[in-house]
This record gives structure tokens, sequence and C-alpha cells, in this order.
């Protein structure tokens, strides 16, 4: 039976194949100057799709559709919304990358990949999320890998694709413990057969540890983070922005879902777990963020200690923790995507990525500067971008569930964060080139540039301010987790 | 609701800030014309907001609006004023006007004279109007998660405006070790306020951050015991609360003369301020308990403060110091938790901003011209800049706490209200009174009578007019308060009652 709405409920997925496909046909057809546009096509393409499934796409009641492979609710569809943006976003930046923007296969490995991310944010069944795991996860193999006259390039795309590969077999090894445990691959199930005393506390704490490894790997959480940086140093910048963004996020959308609908007896359990991780996380992602002198190296350390905020609200496990991890996430792929764009637009001209090498930006580009003081002071968790809404939310969430000490860690781990930033934008706004001849080396910024960081800026910004919006649909997410 | 006056006050900076980065950067007029004509616009406000309140016989809290801001989490945008808070917005709009004249500047160079802001006066006026208006937020908030929204505004532009416009010595240093003690305390704070919140909640049902809410909340004892200090010297960091006040001076040399004056002016009442507001006023029992140590600090910072900055040979580490000093009277002064020594902290609050963006002011002018700060290398000024040197005597007198100007109308209720709590501490504390006349004295002697050293003959060119404006509005503040006190004490008496309720009669 195919009723309307099965098809609603996979609308975007079966827009952005239809929008692959259109790619792969036209693309071969135009010429090499114009291949560039492919990032139109795919941006604008995405934004059309956003608008369709707001329109057509909205879930209702939280059903389970198509055998019970995907749960089309509110969590799902709030989560796809943000890959598509984010997508969208990096397709801009990737226009004139100078490698990679005019190759369209760039273009159609993004769209894989996004596809495999909105089912991850949808899947409810083991089978399912393992597939939808791959499918994100192999397109960004080869996009990190994509430049290959680039050894660091090519180091990053397989070190990604090593560590990739075995973390999600070490996760396999765990959903096939469950389903030899419970009979069952759905996780709306689970819950029920996987009572507290049915199995014992070794074995729960097995699986839970099983599944964490695959499932940190995507959120580069301590002790899995260890690729983080060589991949992002080496991945050409967009794709970079996009692993520590959207990537991120769907791991997410799946630690939230799976742990909350199939263990929910186990809670005490795996909070304490992710607490631990939470607060390792956060404290060696900064660390380890003080001493780096790559600007992307620097982003890579504080993306992993933004999985470790973000965690908290995880850990909280209630629904404002639910609703201000998703709200979180949306904060950070807006800031980070942001952070990045800067990065590209900056390395295009220049072909630098040295924190040293920003001296006298603000006076080289001073909109660009202060695109990246906006991007750098909402990773800070500075008002009035959402970097700071989101963090109070998450801390928020902490305290009401307890957790006051993993709280008081994150609040430590901000305070150093606070350092470093700022000593990056010390660069952008006080140093100077070393001739202070900034008038002869402007930094231009191409449209694609002046669009995506345009609407980025201007997104973190609302995201920090007018917060009820963005808080509801959060809070509506949550509220299917329980 | 009626003309929504605070948050045209609050937001109005920002606008101004974004209109500025929005201008061209080679019209720096335009931009210092929009910025002028933003801080005067703000100062008239305010001070139609303080008249008001002061000649309406207003009391509690008026020109409340309300706007739902997150219904969900019962964040509200909640602004409006009490007697402790008019004063300080109008404080706010002097030191804002002020700042903003003295950045002005004039560029000379016969006389290597470069006064003001002059390299990209557009971000600095952005970014301190950016300041400017979280420090607005801050003191017309009602509501704990605008407070904490306003309140971290106000403090990262600190960190840009040091750090590209300040003394190129120690601007680095100076501005990270300041914005890291300033976050570390919010943050702190925040943790508090989150457990307010919940306990709240838990207590009473009601989800809100509605700080008039939550003085009925029934925090125990034991509650208000544990996150009193925490809330307390969290915000009080921002005060230059002794242990605390590493920051501040260093944060105040390193400063370009506006920000200092904001900086000591404006945003260390914003510290003292919002730990009054929200530690004694809704933890009162945590106050009780806990006043005795608060009494200690601020007693150190007072007798310390004066100590050290009598020491010192650069001008503006002794105006620095003197603003922990002073700073600490007014901690005092809330410790005591009695009606003299809350009045005069309210008043004190006011007077120092004032005085000591006065004294900033007049010391920056100093330094553009001779392009030093050394108490020893400076001499003879009164002659050269005749205008100046009378502003700063009138703030020498304030700061002295001589009667007849506004110092006077704040210490000496401060004296009694301590004198009430522990007469111990008044004796202490008032050698500072000594030690204040003493640097304030040989100051004055040295910088502004005394020989003029000859490499500066010939160098030190008038001040301009917009300068002589400051100049004066700063001092007809503190001597209009200090020969009718009338014109601020009623007021902050009755926003004083407000804070005796809720310490039950204390």
């Amino acid at each position: 039976m195919f009723t309307s709405l099965m098809f609603t409920s996979i609308l975007p997925e079966i827009l952005i194949l239809t929008l692959a496909v259109i790619l792969l046909c036209v693309e071969p057809f135009w010429k090499e100057e114009e291949r560039r546009n492919a990032g139109w096509l795919t941006a604008g393409g995405l934004f059309l799709i956003i608008i369709v499934s707001l329109l057509f796409g909205r879930p209702g009641e939280p059903v389970s559709m198509l055998g019970g492979m995907i749960r089309f609710d509110w969590l799902g569809f709030f989560f796809k919304i943000l890959f598509m943006f984010a997508a969208a976003a990096t397709a801009l930046l990737l226009m004139d990358h100078e490698k990679a923007g005019r190759r369209g296969e760039a273009y159609i490995l993004l769209l894989a990949s996004l596809l495999g991310m909105n089912l991850m944010a949808v899947s409810a069944d083991l089978i399912m999320l393992y597939l939808s795991i791959e499918t994100a996860s192999i397109p960004l193999y080869i996009l990190a890998g994509f430049l290959l006259t680039d050894d660091r390039s090519t180091e990053a795309g397989f070190k990604y694709l090593l560590f990739g590969t075995l973390t999600s077999t070490i996760m396999l090894y765990g959903f096939s413990l469950i389903f030899g445990f419970a009979g069952t691959t759905n996780i709306y199930q689970l819950s029920q057969l996987f009572a507290v005393g049915d199995i014992s506390t070794l074995l729960a704490f097995s699986i839970f540890a099983l599944v964490i490894v695959g499932i940190g790997f995507k959120l580069a959480i301590v002790p899995l983070q260890f690729w983080a940086p060589d991949v992002y140093e080496g991945s050409p910048t967009p794709v970079a922005g996009f692993l520590s963004t959207a990537s991120k996020a769907a791991g997410f959308a799946v630690i939230v879902r799976f742990f909350f609908i199939a263990f929910p007896d186990f809670s005490t359990s795996w909070t304490v777990v992710l607490a631990a991780l939470a607060a390792i996380t956060m404290t060696v992602g900064n660390l380890l963020a003080i001493s780096q002198t790559n600007v992307k190296r620097l982003l890579a350390y504080s993306s992993i200690a933004h999985a470790g905020y973000a965690l908290i609200g995880v850990v909280a496990f209630s629904q404002l923790g639910a609703a201000s991890v998703v709200f979180y996430l949306a904060a950070y792929i807006a800031t980070n995507l942001l952070a990045f764009g800067v990065v590209m637009a900056f390395s295009r001209v220049t072909g630098l990525e040295d924190i040293k090498d920003y001296a006298g930006l603000s006076r080289r580009n001073p909109w660009l500067a202060l695109m990246m003081l906006a991007a750098f002071l909402s990773l800070a968790g500075m008002p009035p971008f959402g970097g700071f809404v989101a963090k109070v939310f998450v801390f928020a969430a902490g305290v009401q569930a307890g957790y006051t000490w993993l709280v008081i860690v994150g609040i430590l781990n901000s305070i150093i964060g606070v350092y470093y930033y700022l000593n990056a934008m010390k660069y952008v706004y006080l140093y100077r080139m070393p001739a202070e001849d900034e008038e002869k080396h402007p930094v231009p910024l191409t449209r694609p540039y002046a669009i995506a960081l345009g609407v980025l800026v201007i997104g973190v910004i609302l995201v920090g301010t007018v917060f009820a919006p963005w808080f509801s649909w959060s809070d509506a997410a949550a509220l299917n987790l329980f | 609701m009626s003309f929504p006056i605070l948050s045209i006050i609050t937001f109005l900076p920002f606008v101004a800030a974004v209109v500025m980065l929005l201008m061209p950067a080679d019209r720096k007029t335009e931009v210092r014309g929009v910025a002028l004509a933003t801080a005067a616009i703000d100062l008239l406000l305010s001070a139609w907001v303080y008249a008001q309140y002061l000649l309406g016989g207003m009391t509690g809290y008026q020109f409340i609006e309300q706007y739902r801001w997150l219904p969900a989490l019962g964040i509200n945008l909640k602004f409006g004023v009490d007697g402790m808070s008019a004063p300080l917005v109008l404080l706010t709009g002097i030191v804002m006007f002020t700042g903003v004249l003295i950045s002005w500047g004039d560029y000379d160079e016969a006389h290597h004279i470069s006064a003001g802001i002059q390299d990209r006066p557009r971000e600095f006026f952005s970014f301190l109007f950016l300041l400017a208006g979280g420090v607005f937020g801050v003191f017309v908030s009602l509501d704990l998660f605008m407070l904490f929204f306003f309140y971290e505004i106000a403090v990262f532009p600190m960190y840009l405006l040091i750090a590209i416009w300040g003394w190129v010595k120690t601007r680095e240093y100076a501005a990270m070790k300041l914005t890291l003690y300033l976050f570390i305390g919010s943050v702190v704070a925040l943790v508090g306020a989150l457990a307010m919140y919940w306990t709240q909640y838990t207590n009473t049902g009601v989800l809100s951050f509605d700080m008039i809410q939550m003085e009925s909340a029934n925090f125990s004892s034991s509650f208000q015991y544990i996150w009193f200090l925490p809330v307390f010297l969290g915000f009080a960091v921002l005060g230059g609360i002794w242990p605390f006040h590493n920051w501040s001076p260093d944060g105040h040399v390193a400063a370009p003369t506006a920000v200092s004056m904001f900086h000591a002016g404006v945003l260390m009442k914003l510290g003292a301020f919002a730990a009054l507001r929200v530690g004694i006023m809704l933890l009162p029992e945590g106050a009780k308990q806990w006043s005795w140590l608060i009494m200690i600090f601020a007693g150190i910072a007072v007798v310390y403060g004066a100590f050290i900055a009598f020491v010192q040979t650069d001008l503006k580490y002794m105006i620095g110091f003197s603003s922990v000093s002073h700073m600490g009277l007014v901690v005092l002064g809330v410790s005591t938790l009695n009606h003299n020594g809350l009045v005069g902290a309210g008043v004190q609050m006011f007077s120092h901003g004032v005085m000591t963006a006065l004294f900033f002011a007049v010391t920056g002018m100093i330094y553009d011209r001779s392009h030093t700060r050394q108490i020893p290398e400076l001499g003879g000024m009164m002659k050269a800049l005749p205008f100046a040197g009378i502003g700063f005597i009138i703030g020498g007198l304030v700061s002295m706490g001589m009667p007849g100007f506004s110092g006077f109308v704040a210490e000496f209720p401060i004296f009694m209200g301590v004198w009430g709590r522990q007469w111990l501490v008044a004796v202490i504390a008032s050698i500072s009174i000594i030690i204040t006349a003493a640097y304030i004295m040989i100051a004055i002697r040295r910088v502004f009578f005394g020989p003029m050293p000859e490499k500066l003959e010939g160098h030190i060119s008038p001040i301009t007019a917009l300068d002589k404006l400051a100049i004066f509005t700063l001092c007809s503040c503190m001597v209009i308060i200090g020969i009718f006190p009338a014109v601020m004490v009623p007021m902050v008496e009755r926003g004083v009652e407000n804070i005796l309720r809720l310490l039950g009669g204390a």
C-alpha cells in the first residue's frame, strides 16, 4: 500500500534525489567555466526543497512509516531542515573553491551525503539506521579526500575512511547484540523488550559502549576525536565545515532518538557514561585548542568542545534537555558554518590558513572581520549571538537535572573558550600586516560568499535575539521523544 | 501601554551602532555626528525618566514595559526603573554623552596631538555603543535572563575597545585579563541564577525569570546560604571588589580615554548594581548571613585601594586604584544592609561614576598633549589647561568627600551606616579618607601647579570646546548634588525602602 502520507514522510529525500539526478544529467553538458553554476543549482534547489517541505511535508502526529523503518515526526523534520540548510550553505561556499568548485561530483556527493543524514534523523530501525549512517559517511570520505593533488587532503580522506569504517563496524556489533537479545531491530519496540532486570547491567553497558563508539565518532567526542583535526585541516574547507556541523548534528539526532526511545529505563547508566564523556570532551577539546596555530585545527578542536556542551542536554534526559540540544545544534550549525565560511573566503584570496595570517583583516575587509567576530563570539557564547542563548538553555537543562557539577565544568570550559577565540580575534583587529599596507591587499568577497555569509550571520543573530520561534520548534521536536 | 521610553533608551545605541557600521569608513565626521546625536538623545531621554521619577513622587518600579519573549521558559523582556536604577540610567546617559565628546578629539600634526579617536572611529563608536546599550539594558531589566543577556553584551566590547584602541604597552594583557575576570564572574553568577530559577519552580510552580516574582520565591535559608556568595561575588567582580579587583586598574590604564570613563564610570556600577539587585534583593537571607564577609572584603578594598593609589606615579593607575577604593565604599554601604548605608551606596555609585569619568577625561587630555602620565614628569598644567585643571580639582574635592560636593552626600551616610553595624570597620575605613586627600592633593600640586618641565613647554595646546562642554557637564552634576542633595537622595531612599522591605526591615 502506498499512501500519500508515506510520500509526504520522505518528500524531502525524494526531492533531494531528484535534484541530484538533474544535476547529474545537466552538468556534463556545461562548459568548464560554467560548471561552478552547479553550486547555484544545488543551493537554489535545496532552498526550494526547504520551502516545499515546510509547506507540504510537515509531520502531524508521530507515526512509524514504511514498515517501521522510519519515524515521521517533528524531531526528524527539524533536523532535516537544519541539514538541508547546512548543505545549501556548503554548496555556496564550495562554488569558488579553486579545485573543487568546478567539479559537479562534489555537489552530487554532498547531496548523497545529505540524503543519508536526513534518513539518519528519522531512522526508527537499526538496519535503516546503519544504512543511513553509511550513506551519509561514504560520500564524505570521498569529499574529504577530494583534492587529489593535495597530500593533506588524501591523507584526510584516507584517515576518515579507515577510522569511520572501523568505528561503524564496532557499532554494528553492538546492534547485532541488541538484535540477539531482543529479537527485533525496531527502536520503538526495544524499550518494552529491554526492561531493567531482563539483562545484566554489564551487558547493557557493553551495548552502550559499542554503540557510542560508532556515534561518538560522528560526534567527534573524546576519545574518538583524534581524526577530526587532521581531517578538517586536510579537507576542502567547505567540506570541513559540513563535517563539523551537519555530520555532527546527524550524530546527535541518532544519539537522542536511540537512547531516549530505546533505553529510557537504563537512563541512569547511560547518562553517567555520557556525562563523563561530555566533561572530558569539553575539557580536552578546549585545552588543545589553545595552542593551535592553524585556524582550521582551532575550529576542529573547538567543535570537539562544542559536542561536549551539547551532550549536557542529552545527559539531562528531560524534555528541556532534548529541546536545548536541538536548539544548541541549530545555533551551532549556523555559527560554525559562518566560521568555516569566513576561513574559506579568506583562504580563497590569500591561500593562507594560519591564525597569524589574519593580521590586519579588519582593515583588509572590515565586513569579513565583523562576520568572523560574530562567529567567534557566538562560539564563545556571547550575546546577542546564538551561542549565548544556546549555552544558557543547555546549562539550564543540566542544572534542572541535578548535573550542577557538569554545568560548572561546562562553564569553566567556556572561559577557556573565550580566551582562545578572543586571541584569534586579536590578530584580526589588533595586529597589522608586516608592511602595514593593508589597503593594497584587499580580501574581496565573491557573490556566493556574500550571500552565504550574509544569510548565516543574520541567522546567528536571529537565533540569539528572537529565540522564541526556534525554541518552540526545538521543543516540539523534543516532545516526540517523551 | 504608554510610550516605551526605556526600550528606546536601551535599543537606540544598538541601532546607532549598526547604522554607523553601515556608513562608509572614511566619513569620520559623519560617524561622529551620528554618535553624538544618539548620545544626546539618550541623555535627554534618561534625564526625562529621572525627572519624572523624582518630581512625580514615584515609588517602586515605574515605566514598566513587558513583552513576551519566550513564554515557554518564562523569559520576558521586562523593563522598569526604581529609585536605585534611575540615577544609574542617567549616569550612563551622561557618561555616554561626555565620552563621545571626549573621543571626538582633534588632530594636530604640528603639535603632535592626536586626541580622541582617529583610527577607525566608525568601529570604535559602534563597539562603544554596543557596550552602552548593554549597560542600559542591565540597569532597566527586571528579568533575570535579560539581565544576563545585556550584562554579557556589556562585557565583550570592552575587550575589543581596549585591545584595539588602548595603550600599546599593556593593552593585550589588560584586555584579556579583564575579559576573563568578568566572564568568570558572570558565568558563576549565571549558575546561581539557574539554580534560583529551578528552585523557584520547585517551590512555587512558577517558571519565570521575572525578578519581581522571584522576590517571593521562598528560597530556603540553606539554599540562600549556599548560593548568595557565588551570585554576589560573581557580579561584584565587575564592581572591583577585593580580592578580585586586579583586572580593574590594569584595564583602566590600558583603555582609551572614553573607554576608561565608561569602564570606571559605569561598568563597575553595573557589577555593584547587579550584585545588589540579584544577590541581596533575591537572596536576602543569604545576604544577612554573609554580610560580615562582604563587609570585610569591602573594608579591605577601601583602605588597600587608597594605599596603593597613594604610591602610584602613573596618573591613570592612581585613579584606577582610587576607583577600587571608592567602589569598596559602595560595597561597604551595601553590606551594612541598613537604610543609611544603602542610600549612601546608591548616591556613591552616581557620584563616583561622574567623578571618575571626569578624572579620566582630564587625564586623557593631558596625556594626549604631554605623552606621559607619570606624575613627576608633569607640571604647570593649570596655566596651560585651566579649564581641565579646575575640573580635576573639583573631581578631587568630590573624591575627598568635601561637603558641598556629591562625594560628601554619598560617603557620610555610608560611614553612618557602617558605624551602626560595626564601628570598628568605620574607623578603619575612614583612614582611606585621609589617604585619599593626601594623594589627590599631591597629584594636583605636582601636575597642575609646580613648574612645567622644559620639554613640555609649547606642546600643551588648549583643549577644544567639546572637551570643555564634557568637563562642564560632569562638574555641574557633582556640584548640584552636593549643594542640593534633594535632587537625588529622596529618590534613592525610595529604592532603598524596597530593598529593606525584602530584608524584612532589618
